[in-house]
């Protein structure tokens, strides 16, 4: 990873702008922001999470040319994807995809902090998915249970029970699947085809090797 | 009874820039026929309290205009009166006209017996709605033409028959009905003016459901002697005197959930009425601008360096997010402070929303020869007719810019009707 984050600096030398433009989702409308602060001003974490920078400053961070502030910025993991945002920017900018944006692309190089919990989830629920091919709800439960040790897995379990019993009861989970039985996909072979595939074509997109 | 030939040129509108391009029209010796929907004319420029830069009264540019539509024989002014439709071309169109009744005929000579006799009230439309008016009303101190008006509402009750009684001159003409004419015109000025941005859509800032929270065209009523609080800077909800005002710019201009263009007036505007806060409570009055960039432009720059100096009027790099109420009934602004990210959440005593110009060229057939850009603003079209768009139907102008943009379409339409005029020659 850290391999890919010297590839870029290399290649994108004194431009973060345009590297964000041409390697983050998204990022080709940070150069549309024009500092007027609704998105702050409109964000329900009112940033108690203690948010390092709020989107605009983040923005105007990427023209500014700080890599590093904003590649280690804990902000784009903070979003709660309310989308309040995107919906009151004035520039029609999709905040809350360009955050998005810039999590992926800082996690691909290697830069997002470690055991946060956004990415824990996002990784674990990518993983499982793309593993069976739809989300398997009883693995993906276990592992986000069980991520801070076993001790603190059963006390959430226990704490859980009723609300799992009362969904296996409503046939909306289904216990077959902690051993392989319950809802699967029938072509998991031509989803991880489409997947490789996918991946390809976005590392052509954006001129980098497949992941 | 209107007369018009196809030498005529029609002005639709009668505010700053219907009246400017009437005027120059008339004044080369050209018959001109001016519209206004209104009962009077001076459109919004009347419902100013003062002028920026030079903080003059807009009453004082009015009166010379009036003084020179009134010295000018060759110009009809029509009141009440509304296109309905244009058809025909170049040097050769014909409008119809809907004109709705006053119910008060020339006799009038504006004594006001009528308004002491009624009892009703309605809505005072040229207050904003900020207070009523009796439904037998002069439309405000300098209306022209200087003649009352009776409201539609008190057909059919007493008020009607006070109103009558009270009349020494058999003005009231309870009888009269809307009427529909049809003029003859060899050129179109198209001055319809603009509409203030409806507040309620910027829904975050609960226009309409908090009485605090009012925009900047209301407050020019305000801070007016002849507005509903005679000149005092009183809040809406309580009536106490609003000494810390919050400015919200940019209140629907430059947002593409709104109106995509800048407005261009209300930074000027907002700087301005600081000055009427400054002047009503000195030192005791607080001014706070939230903005996103200040534009006032060229030769206004000076105004803006000399708000900046005053120590009793903050500037805050922010958009406001949202506007929430304390238990005081106090406005609080919400956002994040662009120099410095800084989160803050201030209340105030009163928040004047800084909207934006709308073109109110809605609702009207104008023939499709008439371009618009994307915002509904008419666009000068070199292919265009013999149609001319004029002041705030043009584009977001401030009055000075609005009365030049009007001479350049009289200007235009002048040569359209010599060009008739040599045909027929």
């Amino acid at each position: 990873m850290s391999d890919m984050n010297q590839q870029m600096t290399a290649r994108y030398k004194n431009n973060f702008l345009k590297e964000i433009e041409e390697q983050a989702e998204m990022g080709d409308w940070v150069k549309m922001c024009m500092q007027c602060g609704v998105c702050s001003g409109s964000c329900p974490t009112n940033f108690h999470g203690g948010w390092d920078h709020p989107p605009q400053e983040l923005f105007m961070m990427i023209r500014a040319g700080k890599r590093d502030e904003v590649l280690s910025s804990n902000s784009m993991w903070q979003c709660v994807s309310c989308y309040n945002c995107y919906v009151r920017c004035p520039r029609k900018v999709p905040i809350t995809h360009v955050m998005h944006g810039l999590a992926e692309y800082a996690y691909r190089l290697g830069r997002a902090p470690k055991m946060q919990p956004t990415l824990h989830l996002s990784q674990t629920f990518w993983n499982n998915a793309t593993k069976y091919g739809r989300v398997n709800e009883v693995k993906l439960t276990q592992s986000l249970y069980f991520k801070d040790g076993i001790g603190s897995g059963i006390k959430k379990a226990l704490e859980m029970q009723s609300m799992a019993l009362g969904l296996v009861k409503a046939k909306r989970l289904n216990p077959m699947e902690a051993i392989g039985g319950g809802h699967k996909c029938k072509d998991l072979k031509g989803i991880h085809a489409m997947l490789a595939k996918a991946r390809e074509l976005e590392a052509k997109r954006k001129g980098r090797q497949p992941a | 009874m209107t007369v018009a030939t196809n030498q005529t040129i029609l002005v639709v509108g009668g505010g700053i820039s219907g009246m400017t391009a009437a005027l120059e029209a008339a004044e080369t010796g050209k018959h001109v026929v001016l519209v206004e929907k209104n009962p009077y004319l001076g459109g919004r420029t009347a419902q100013l309290y003062r002028y920026f830069p030079k903080m003059c009264h807009p009453t004082c540019g009015l009166e010379i205009n009036l003084r020179r539509l009134k010295a000018n024989p060759r110009i009809q002014v029509l009141t009440m009166a509304e296109v309905t439709g244009i058809s025909g071309t170049k040097g050769d169109y014909t409008v119809n006209l809907k004109t709705n009744p006053r119910f008060v005929n020339e006799n009038c000579t504006a004594c006001g017996e009528c308004a002491k006799a009624v009892t009703g009230e309605v809505d005072d439309a040229f207050n904003y709605n900020l207070g009523k008016i009796k439904v037998a009303y002069l439309p405000h101190a300098m209306a022209y033409p200087q003649r009352y008006v009776l409201d539609p509402a008190i057909l059919g009750t007493p008020d009607a028959d006070k109103a009558k009684a009270a009349c020494k001159y058999n003005a009231i003409d309870l009888e009269q009905k809307e009427e529909t004419v049809s003029l003859k015109a060899g050129a179109i000025v198209w001055a319809t003016g603009w509409q203030p941005y409806d507040a309620e859509k910027l829904t975050p800032y609960r226009y309409g459901e908090f009485p605090n929270v009012i925009t900047n065209v209301e407050f020019e009523r305000l801070a007016d002697p002849h507005g509903p609080t005679g000149g005092k800077i009183l809040r809406p909800s309580d009536g106490k005197e609003a000494k810390n005002i919050a400015f919200i710019q940019c209140a629907g201009s430059r947002d593409e959930n709104h109106l995509r263009h800048c407005s261009r007036f209300c930074c000027m505007g907002s700087l301005k009425q600081t000055h009427y806060v400054q002047e009503a409570y000195g030192d005791e009055g607080k001014s706070t601008i939230y903005y996103i960039d200040i534009r006032a432009i060229d030769r206004f720059e000076d105004f803006y360096a000399k708000v900046k100096a005053n120590p009793n009027v903050s500037f805050v790099k922010s958009k406001v997010a949202r506007i929430s109420e304390d238990k005081d009934g106090n406005p609080v602004c919400w956002g994040v402070n662009t120099e410095g990210y800084v989160r803050y959440s201030n209340p105030h005593d009163l928040v004047v929303l800084a909207v934006g110009m709308q073109p109110s060229v809605k609702g009207v057939d104008i023939p499709a020869e008439v371009m618009a850009d994307s915002s509904g603003f008419i666009m000068a079209d070199p292919a265009n007719a013999g149609i001319f768009g004029a002041g705030c139907a043009t584009n977001a102008l401030d009055v000075n810019r609005a009365v030049q943009s009007a001479t350049a379409a009289a200007l235009r339409a002048i040569q359209v009707v010599n060009k008739v005029a040599r045909a027929e020659a």
